[in-house]
């Protein structure tokens, strides 16, 4: 059918471009994009195109697991020799921390025993992987290969094994995407781990830093400051390590101060994530104690394996 | 009919192609650098075989480039659309201009995207970008003469083929 036009004069081709056409299809994506935007029904859409879009996904994220193996392959003895000897040390170190854990865990667990709050050991910690793929260089997110059908659920936090990375925004049946803190609409409560300073962590659009907002000069900060999850707000369990302080300087109106944050988390590299399942949920309003104590003890004991 | 099969072949090749590009990772530097694929195949599209392209079809396309980046649902089709109707506007004039004649208009119509996703992300309540964002225009304009040449070359080499 197309062979009757190919040849056709191209002076006419204004036809297939109607203003009327085009202000129909423009009239038509604002509207999807505010029912979108309002109320995100057309992640349904998502979640059954997915068959289609999670191979597209692993196929893109193909090219650089080749080129990272090949480089691998690649890379010359001695820097892989020093490599190892640093790593075996890592182990060693790590080996001795994960058995004092195991046996800090233990009786942990005979005392939880004791008590009968099995409760506060639902705590669920999953690896997964990621998976390569950025989907927009302008908003800090990454791909994960877990989704509904492994358990993850929207809000999840995600770690890696120095700190916070961020949380679940959505999810696919088999992938699932992960906003990191960095991303400018992001915002992660945390406190001081040196003298408990409330604060909001907000992500400024860099991936190697954060930014603390609207400070009180008087506050008792300082660069080197280790910054946790604060446990406030509820999505993240409390203790978790966020980052360091890096710089402190006055905000344009001289009233607050505002803080540089280097996250902890490598949130440049890929590698494996560990996303933290939701605490189930008791029944009425919960009592703050054991939902904030137990993610700080046991989640070490479960990310140890990771390095 | 059996030229136009192969033609439909790289034509749907190709989209695929942009889209794989679009998701492929990149270093952490690279990343603002990316340019936009798609438009620049539909481009050589519209310019060689306007067969292919209407303004429906660029809804659609970048529809699916919204579920592939999972950004909001119609923000990658309301930009094909602009860009394909400008495109279908001029095409008769820009067929014609030299190779670096046609490398500034692709220029000017990312810019002019650049702008049209600035005023989406506003309204969608986001940051401004930082300066990098208005570098991916000037990759893709140096990057408009490689896909002219190989999707052009592609679609002698199949020509030949079959005649």
């Amino acid at each position: 059918m197309a062979l009757t036009r190919n040849e056709s004069a191209p002076l006419f081709s204004s036809d297939t471009a109607n203003t009327l056409r085009l202000i129909a299809y423009l009239a038509l994506a604002i509207a999807l994009m505010v029912i979108d935007h309002r109320n995100g029904w057309l992640v349904q859409v998502r979640y059954f195109a997915s068959a289609a879009v999670e191979p597209m996904y692993r196929l893109a994220a193909l090219p650089s697991r080749l080129a990272r193996s090949a480089g691998d392959a690649m890379s010359d003895r001695a820097r892989l020799n020093t490599r190892n000897a640093e790593l075996e040390r890592e182990l060693l170190l790590a080996q001795a921390r994960l058995n004092r854990l195991q046996s800090v865990r233990d009786q942990n667990e005979r005392l939880q025993q004791l008590l009968e709050a099995q409760r506060s050991l639902d705590l669920g910690v999953q690896l997964a992987r990621i998976i390569d793929v950025d989907t927009d260089p302008f908003r800090h997110r990454v791909t994960i290969d877990a989704g509904a059908r492994q358990g993850v659920a929207v809000g999840e936090a995600v770690l890696d094994a120095h700190g916070v990375m961020g949380q679940i925004v959505e999810v696919l049946p088999n992938t699932s995407t992960v906003m990191l803190i960095t991303d400018p609409a992001h915002a992660l409560p945390v406190k001081s781990e040196r003298t408990g300073l409330r604060a909001i962590a907000r992500g400024n659009g860099a991936l190697d830093s954060l930014e603390l907002q609207n400070v009180p000069i008087s506050a008792d900060i300082k660069p080197g400051d280790m910054l946790v999850t604060s446990g406030l707000g509820g999505h993240f369990p409390a203790g978790f390590p966020v980052g360091t302080i890096g710089s402190i300087r006055n905000d344009a109106s001289g009233m607050f101060a505002v803080a540089t944050v280097t996250p902890s988390a490598a949130l440049d590299r890929s590698g494996e994530v560990l996303i933290l399942h939701n605490l189930p949920d008791p029944v009425g309003p919960p009592a703050p104690a054991p939902a904030e104590g137990p993610p700080a003890e046991s989640a070490p004991a479960n990310k140890a394996p990771n390095p | 009919m059996n030229r136009l099969r192969a033609n439909d072949w790289l034509f749907w090749g190709s989209i695929a192609a942009c889209y794989l590009l679009q998701l492929m990772p990149l270093p952490q530097a690279m990343l603002p650098l990316k340019p936009w694929w798609l438009a620049l195949v539909l481009m050589y599209w519209t310019l060689e075989a306007p067969d292919y392209v209407s303004l429906g079809r660029a809804f659609v396309l970048g529809l699916v480039g919204d579920v592939f980046s999972g950004d909001l649902l119609g923000e990658q089709a309301l930009r094909l659309c602009v860009f394909c109707f400008i495109l279908l506007r001029f095409r008769a004039r820009l067929r014609f201009f030299p190779m670096w004649q046609q490398a500034l208009a692709v220029l000017a119509l990312l810019l002019n995207d650049r702008i049209v996703l600035l005023a989406i992300r506003a309204a969608d309540g986001q940051l401004v970008p930082a300066a990098s964002y208005w570098l991916a225009p000037f990759v893709g304009m140096l990057a408009w003469p490689w896909v002219f040449l190989l999707l052009d070359d592609a679609r002698a080499r199949l020509r030949v083929r079959d005649a």
